[in-house]
């Protein structure tokens, strides 16, 4: 039996149907998965994220620290609540997780990790954190819910006061704030606007049931990876690990090089892998034909060489697959992929294939 | 608790088996399968006329988590497939015993249901886990 979330008896009385996910028993669908999907891109979806790991980093060293762990730079958070998106690599480069880090107060940061790996991070970070004098305390006081959707924010705010209401709708992208017990972030993984909410444990029963009241669907785990792949974000362990560096992985975006003096853990392996020439890429696959692509199918590309499907799925926005690959760099706009002892032609497309709920690619 | 209606029998691997008039017998895949599966994607089914062994894969039902083959539950010939699941493969997960039919088979003279399972029997190995 694996590990439980404050909500996993409401999820067993919603009829969910359950799956093991980095050792936590999570609900991959109440009833109809791509249903869920729909709810999402057309209304709001609510998800139970209380798995993933939450972190507070306090002391006046704690910037210090980040932007030596990070592969992006928490310099550019330059006001209290702004949320980044991170990589945390090994000195090989490679990604131990990617996570979200939130500037709160000068001496105060929140960090937000994947289920599967958090006890690793959290070690990791105690461990780069020696010297630095700081408090690195894991809120598993905290549930997370994560609402998505183009009515999310609206049908969140209607279970706040009038005041708090107001806060949190005023709240820019990729921006949090702490409303009473509540940390409200316009934060998600989706391709779709929401807020993630970290509360209390005990509260979390009664807002997932005023949310549903409110006609926001109970969404599993199984359209949190529809959605996440439609809007072309990457899962960890899947689509990059401690084998694969972010160049390789489309997330060469979120590692600041700049300045050249900040020495963050990967860097002098990421430089050398850069200087050497970056060999595969992460692209986006699209398959016109009735089948599936799934991670670890083989990708060929005629004359260049081969690659592999590393997150494959079924579209409910497209109605067809679509996947993520890694594959040699001189790759162009078609691959092949073999899968259930067929080759069929695939598409490589630019990302996100879906973005607030519209096709982003061409539809033969 | 999944679905078993007690008139029709059923296979290990979950397919279940419907005698219509005439002798034609009618194949599909039972509650169970379906709500493991999830929601269903896409489905291919055999040719009309294609001569099946008992235990032959004759059908591929793939859902968003993955995909599964078929298998015949009795030899026979193919003598209809449900063409609406091309473009509906979620009638499965509606309707699995009704509108989610899969093929239809004539089977051949002497081919014994003798490897099907009555209905409390697939009860108790869907019970199994």
């Amino acid at each position: 039996m694996g590990r439980h979330t404050c909500l996993f008896d409401l999820h067993v009385a919603l009829g969910a149907r359950l799956i093991d996910f980095g050792g936590w028993d999570m609900p991959v669908a109440y009833g109809s998965q791509i249903e869920e999907h729909h709810a999402v891109r057309r209304s709001a979806g609510v998800f139970d994220v209380s798995h993933m790991g939450i972190a507070d980093l306090r002391g006046p060293r704690s910037r210090e620290l980040l932007r030596a762990l990070l592969a992006n730079d928490v310099a550019r958070l330059n006001m209290p609540g702004k949320a980044l998106y991170s990589c945390m690599l090994n000195d090989r480069g490679a990604v131990i997780d990617d996570l979200i880090v939130y500037y709160l107060e000068d001496d105060y940061f929140r960090v937000v990790v994947n289920a599967g790996t958090r006890e690793t991070d959290l070690a990791w970070i105690r461990a780069q954190a020696e010297g630095y004098e700081l408090k690195l305390l894991e809120r598993r006081d905290l549930a997370m819910l994560a609402i998505q959707g183009p009515q999310a924010r609206e049908r969140s705010a209607a279970l706040l006061t009038a005041e708090a209401a107001w806060a949190v709708l005023e709240l820019q992208p990729f921006f949090g704030a702490q409303i009473g017990e509540w940390f409200v972030a316009r934060t998600g993984y989706t391709g779709e606007d929401g807020f993630e909410i970290m509360l209390p444990t005990s509260e979390a029963v009664s807002v997932w049931q005023r949310l549903n009241a409110a006609g926001v669907h109970s969404c599993g785990l199984g359209a949190r990876d529809t959605l996440r792949l439609e809007a072309g974000l990457n899962l960890y362990g899947n689509d990059m690990n401690q084998d694969t560096n972010p160049l390789e992985s489309g997330l060469a975006w979120t590692v600041a090089f700049d300045p050249p003096e900040r020495n963050f853990v990967g860097r002098a392996a990421l430089e050398a892998i850069r200087a050497r020439g970056v060999e595969r890429k992460l692209v986006g696959l699209v398959l016109d034909e009735r089948a599936v692509l799934r991670s670890h199918q083989r990708v060929l590309v005629p004359g260049v060489g081969e690659g592999e499907v590393t997150s494959g799925t079924y579209s409910p926005t497209l109605e067809r697959s679509i996947g993520l690959a890694r594959v040699p760099v001189a790759t162009g706009t078609s691959v092949q992929v073999e899968l259930r002892g067929r080759v069929l032609p695939a598409r490589v497309v630019p990302l996100p294939f879906v973005r607030h709920g519209k096709a982003l690619i061409s539809l033969v | 608790m999944s679905n078993i209606p007690l008139e029709l029998k059923y296979t290990r691997s979950h397919e279940w088996v419907k005698q219509l008039p005439e002798g034609i017998t009618e194949v599909g895949i039972s509650d169970h399968a379906q709500h493991a599966l999830g929601d269903l994607v896409f489905v291919e089914l055999p040719e009309v006329g294609r001569a099946l062994g008992a235990g032959e894969t004759c059908a591929v039902v793939e859902s968003v988590k993955a995909a599964s083959d078929v298998y015949a539950p009795l030899a026979g010939t193919v003598v209809a497939v449900n063409d609406q699941l091309r473009h509906t493969p979620e009638l499965i997960n509606r309707e699995p015993y009704g509108g989610g039919w899969l093929l239809r088979l004539r089977p051949v003279a002497g081919g014994a249901e003798s490897g099907l399972m009555s209905a409390s029997q697939y009860g108790a190995l869907v019970a199994q886990g």
